[in-house]
């Protein structure tokens, strides 16, 4: 449980990259996440949002910079899954295993169980085995498990990507409610509408860079990278490839 | 073939009227396997798994040696833990050769290997999807284990069975370190081979069915407890 007068963000990556054999896959990235906004990733595939989410999270080490939180993290954020891994138990058993884990009393975590079952429209599901449940309702019931823990920050990896538009909405709707609790989001998504919904701010990555980082006002309306432009115009990047972009690109405002 | 047929005969008046020394020699058999699995799966199910979790140097070697030690020909074992056990030998103040206790020794050498190679295999396949997501709930690779078991019990069982089909179906081993002697250590295996060298297919053949008997209703009883808990979870 994450003790909320303990404040782990801003988040700050300085010259973050990852390598894996030869090839950068992440290269020098730069950001700071401050709390409060949503902040969601987009980029086409391959564009190192996922490895972004995991380097962020810790489950993987940078191959050199450094991802800094303001105090011990380790029990201030959670994560959601593209595919979460339900455990072959309840859905209620599968919110108390991440409690337990935290070391949370058993009375106490009955409580939180309820509660974050009940906001997420799982409360009358919380005795059938976890695996039964809808795509849909895997990931709300991920969405539980991860907040039942009061995260001060809550990454999603695309969480929405097999989902029909009904699940979306539903899904959507939970995240706000978390995002109005005081959880700072950070979320990838493939889906520009939604990140037209849900974004306070934008961070478009292609190729393992960060070339822009604006609020989402200003990205939507007019992105000041061409690649970017590119990509809102729905022309697809990765045919590029081979050529990535080459030159100065301009990478949005850095941290300071 | 009349032959045959008589023996058939007298092997069901046996099985059916729960003949004394069947029913010794059954009972016999029994528990010297079932100890033998539950020891071979309290080493090998969590031995397995952290094969499958831990990663270290030398990990390769290890996992191939345990694959080859599934292929043991029980006579050798017989013979490893006969010499172990004799008098001579560096066990041999326990006075433990020709008991059942001597035979679920082998038993254990024999299909601890089995289940620890079968279990490291699943349980590394799931692990593969596991990892990340156990990680970011807060669980460690030691509290991974006992969470990876669980989620992999139904495959597991199978594991299990497995070994026990080994450890009942054997009789080099038992032979060697039992020594079947009669009213002590004489099991199913050895018993059917005593008596069909002795050209008493009677009994020899009551011993078979009811040893295949015995196997198919284990493994279904088994299974009717894994459908049950598939439905729970």
């Amino acid at each position: 449980m994450s003790d909320q007068s303990n404040p782990v963000l801003p988040l700050v990556l300085r010259d973050v990259t990852y390598e894996a054999g030869k090839r950068d896959l992440v290269k020098s990235l730069n950001i700071q996440f401050e709390p409060g906004k949503r902040s969601i990733i987009i980029g086409p595939n391959g564009a190192g949002k996922s490895l972004l989410l995991r380097l962020c999270h810790g489950l993987i080490t940078p191959t050199s910079g450094t991802v800094e939180w303001q105090s011990d993290a380790r029990h201030a954020q959670a994560m959601v899954f593209q595919r979460p891994v339900m455990l072959r138990r309840s859905v209620a058993a599968n919110v108390d295993y991440g409690l337990a884990l935290r070391g949370i009393a058993k009375g106490e975590r009955r409580e939180l169980i309820d509660e974050a079952l009940e906001r997420t429209g799982l409360r009358r599901r919380a005795d059938v085995p976890a695996r039964s449940l809808s795509v849909g309702e895997q990931q709300r019931l991920a969405v539980a498990r991860a907040w039942s823990m009061r995260p001060q920050v809550l990454f999603l990896d695309e969480p929405t990507a097999s989902m029909d538009p009904a699940a979306t909405h539903d899904f959507e709707t939970v995240l706000d409610a978390i995002h109005q609790a005081g959880t700072k989001i950070i979320m990838t998504t493939h889906d520009l509408s939604q990140a037209r919904r849900l974004a306070d701010e934008i961070l478009f990555l292609f190729r393992g860079r960060l070339l822009e980082h604006a609020p989402a006002e200003d990205f939507f309306t007019e992105p000041r990278n061409d690649l970017a432009q590119a990509f809102l115009r729905g022309e697809l990047l990765w045919w590029r490839h081979g050529d990535g972009p080459k030159g100065p690109v301009s990478t949005g405002p850095k941290p300071d | 073939m009349n032959e045959l047929g008589s023996a058939f005969s007298t092997a069901s008046s046996l099985i059916l009227g729960l003949d004394t020394a069947l029913v010794e020699i059954v009972s016999l058999s029994l528990r010297v396997s079932l100890v033998a699995v539950l020891i071979a799966s309290i080493i090998g199910l969590p031995g397995g798994a952290a094969l499958a979790v831990f990663k270290f140097p030398g990990r390769r070697v290890v996992v191939v040696t345990i694959g080859a030690l599934m292929g043991l020909p029980p006579v050798v074992v017989g013979l490893a833990v006969y010499l172990a056990l004799s008098r001579s030998g560096p066990f041999g103040v326990l006075d433990l050769l020709f008991t059942p206790t001597a035979m679920i020794i082998a038993q254990v050498v024999l299909i601890t290997p089995i289940v620890m190679a079968l279990t490291r295999q699943i349980i590394e396949t799931m692990w593969e999807d596991y990892a990340e997501q156990l990680r970011s709930l807060g669980a460690g690779p030691w509290r991974a284990i006992p969470t990876l078991l669980w989620d992999a019990r139904h495959g597991l069982t199978t594991v299990v069975l497995a070994g026990f089909g080994r450890a009942s179906a054997e009789v080099g081993a038992v032979m060697i370190v039992g020594g079947n002697i009669n009213h002590a250590t004489r099991v199913m295996t050895t018993a059917i081979a005593l008596e069909t060298s002795k050209g008493d297919l009677a009994l020899a053949m009551g011993l078979g069915i009811v040893l295949m008997l015995l196997s198919l209703i284990i493994n279904a009883a088994v299974h009717l407890i894994d459908d049950a808990s598939t439905r729970r979870a």
